[in-house]
């Protein structure tokens, strides 16, 4: 994204925008193998949270949705295309990645041309691009800082600026890496608040993710891995209750569920209201607690 | 081992303290961790005991700074470095650049402190094995994933054994088991009195079971300290910034439900919430 490319008209595409990874593998110069074999189909308007341990290949699958890497072995499509066969800068018109780290992404002297620097790729007009600088940043909260230099921001803040960089571009599948690493509970409010309504949308939010409470606060379906392969895949209330599976991939059960197990409790809850609901019936049904 | 007295301090150029008049002891071998929204100062308050402010940062600070038996503001920055280890939040900032490998990066605090080459080897082997990084200890630090850089940042601090051990949200990019077990690394050396650490945090699960002492800040200034018990389980903890672990969360819903009358404290851990609920 750092190689300003010549802008691409008319890029944000119309209609469902299906992802697709066939048997994908990739090696890196190197020589480690990062993905081994790894198949996913994304359907438009999933949320969808990839969890496990340091290593295991996340951001290395994730770098392959935006044509950023291209599969060694495989293919990935989005919508109808290749990814082999459309430049990174067409690809993310479709696909909008939010880096793990803010300073590998920005490149502008303000809060604002950064917002407005992937709506410029896209060829829109200064009308257009003023629009969408000014949502995105609403978005995030950081309206007032539109003049000021991103590294003037706190390490949390840029991660915001990112995450409105790549809300301007209005692409139909959104990548979030670690959207939550650095916030504290506003933070994690603003960006919780951010999925939902891309959500409400009916747009494709995915994410990595190590705050599994956050995971399961807004993701339905996950995806485990551990050393460049799919562990598990489906719906968060399930996978996120195996204990086991995801201690062989250094990631432990949310707290509600860790808490339910322990109690012994029939279902396993995500939120704390559907806990205390749980516990309602238990009670309710077994006479005393 | 740390003595704070009407600490405050101006970054360059600002107009707010980003600490104001903050006063703070801590004994040899606790494991102290400081919790707070962004902005609280607990950056702010790491770099501070490690003497990048004023040394570094430059700006203006006032009060008494003492740590180790170290007067901070007016001690060079290499005799601070001999008694105060920082990890700082972000890898990135902590990888020298200087060296090829993880070994070699490892290697770097203690060829600087003239540590013996035998006791070096085995300082390192043991530290890349501690860091899950043995098999990654030829690699370029630059071609690890950003949760391996951040163990690598860890282990090339505790290498050096520093009597105080100062952690800025040292396990963001680590994954969630990995971030446990940091914490209960940091906790056994505190309890066995080989450092004292002070860890700035976001992680509220792990600070309510490892930590020994909690201060809260906000903007600046010390608003809460006791037990993890008793600072996490305050109905305070909201208008600070933080959010309660989920553990307090669904005590509070089940009170509020009907579902618990009596008074008893609020569980902060899962051990604590299991024995509410039961």
């Amino acid at each position: 994204m750092k190689n300003a490319q010549r802008p691409t008209p008319n890029a944000t595409p119309a209609g469902p925008m299906p992802i697709t990874v066939e048997d994908v593998s990739f090696t890196y110069p190197s020589g480690t193998h990062a993905l081994r074999g790894v198949s996913l189909r994304i359907a438009p308007g999933e949320a969808m949270a990839i969890v496990g341990e340091n290593g295991a290949g996340k951001t290395t699958l994730v770098k392959h949705l935006n044509g950023l890497l291209k599969p060694s072995q495989g293919r990935v499509l989005v919508g109808d295309w290749d990814t082999r066969e459309h430049s990174v800068a067409k690809t993310a018109a479709r696909v909008g990645y939010v880096f793990q780290n803010p300073d590998d992404q920005i490149v502008e002297r303000t809060v604002g041309d950064e917002v407005g620097f992937g709506p410029k790729q896209l060829g829109r007009t200064e009308a257009e691009r003023a629009a969408d600088v000014a949502a995105a940043l609403a978005l995030v909260e950081l309206s007032d800082y539109a003049k000021t230099h991103p590294y003037d921001l706190t390490t949390a803040q840029r991660k915001l600026v990112t995450l409105a960089s790549v809300l301007a571009m209005r692409t139909p599948i959104l990548i979030f890496d670690e959207p939550t690493m650095g916030q504290d509970a506003r933070g994690l409010a603003l960006i919780g608040g951010i999925v939902e309504r891309l959500k409400g949308e009916g747009r494709t939010v995915l994410t990595i993710t190590h705050d599994i409470d956050f995971c399961a606060a807004h993701f339905g379906r996950v995806v485990v891995m551990a050393d460049g392969q799919v562990l598990a895949d489906g719906a968060a209330a399930d996978v996120l209750a195996r204990a086991e599976l995801l201690a062989t991939t250094n990631v432990e059960p949310p707290q509600l569920v860790r808490l339910a197990q322990a109690l012994r409790l029939p279902r396993a809850a995500l939120t704390v209201d559907g806990f205390v609901e749980t516990l309602q019936g238990s009670r309710g049904a077994g006479g005393q607690g | 081992m740390i003595h704070l007295r009407d600490v405050t301090y101006f970054y360059p150029r600002a107009t707010v303290p980003a600490l104001a008049g903050l006063s703070l002891d801590v004994p040899a071998g606790q494991f102290c961790a400081v919790i707070g929204a962004n902005g609280a100062g607990k950056s702010t308050l790491c770099y501070t005991l490690a003497g990048f402010v004023p040394h570094f940062y430059r700006g203006k600070l006032t009060g008494q700074v003492e740590v180790a038996g170290v007067d901070v503001p007016a001690a060079s920055l290499a005799a601070i470095a001999g008694q105060v280890g920082l990890v700082f939040a972000n890898p990135f900032n902590q990888i020298t650049g200087a060296r090829f490998t993880v070994r070699e990066e490892i290697a770097f605090g203690l060829e600087n402190l003239g540590v013996p080459l035998d006791e070096m080897r085995a300082r390192i082997d043991d530290i890349l094995s501690f860091a899950k990084l043995t098999e990654l200890a030829e690699r370029s630090p630059f071609a690890l994933s950003g949760g391996q850089q951040q163990r690598l940042a860890i282990a090339s601090v505790l290498v050096m054994r520093p009597p105080l051990v100062v952690l800025d949200e040292p396990t963001s990019q680590l994954d969630p088991i990995g971030s446990k077990e940091v914490f209960a690394v940091l906790r056994d050396l505190a309890a066995t009195d080989e450092a004292t650490v002070v860890l700035a945090e976001q992680k509220l699960e792990w600070v309510a079971v490892f930590a020994d002492r909690v201060i809260v800040l906000h903007e600046g200034r010390i608003v809460a300290d006791g037990p993890p018990g008793d600072v996490l389980a305050s109905g305070d903890l909201t208008q600070y910034g933080l959010q309660p672990t989920r553990y307090t969360q669904a005590a509070r819903a089940a009170l509020a439900a009907g579902l618990r009358r009596d008074s008893a404290e609020l569980p902060v851990t899962l051990e604590e919430a299991v024995e509410y609920f039961k």
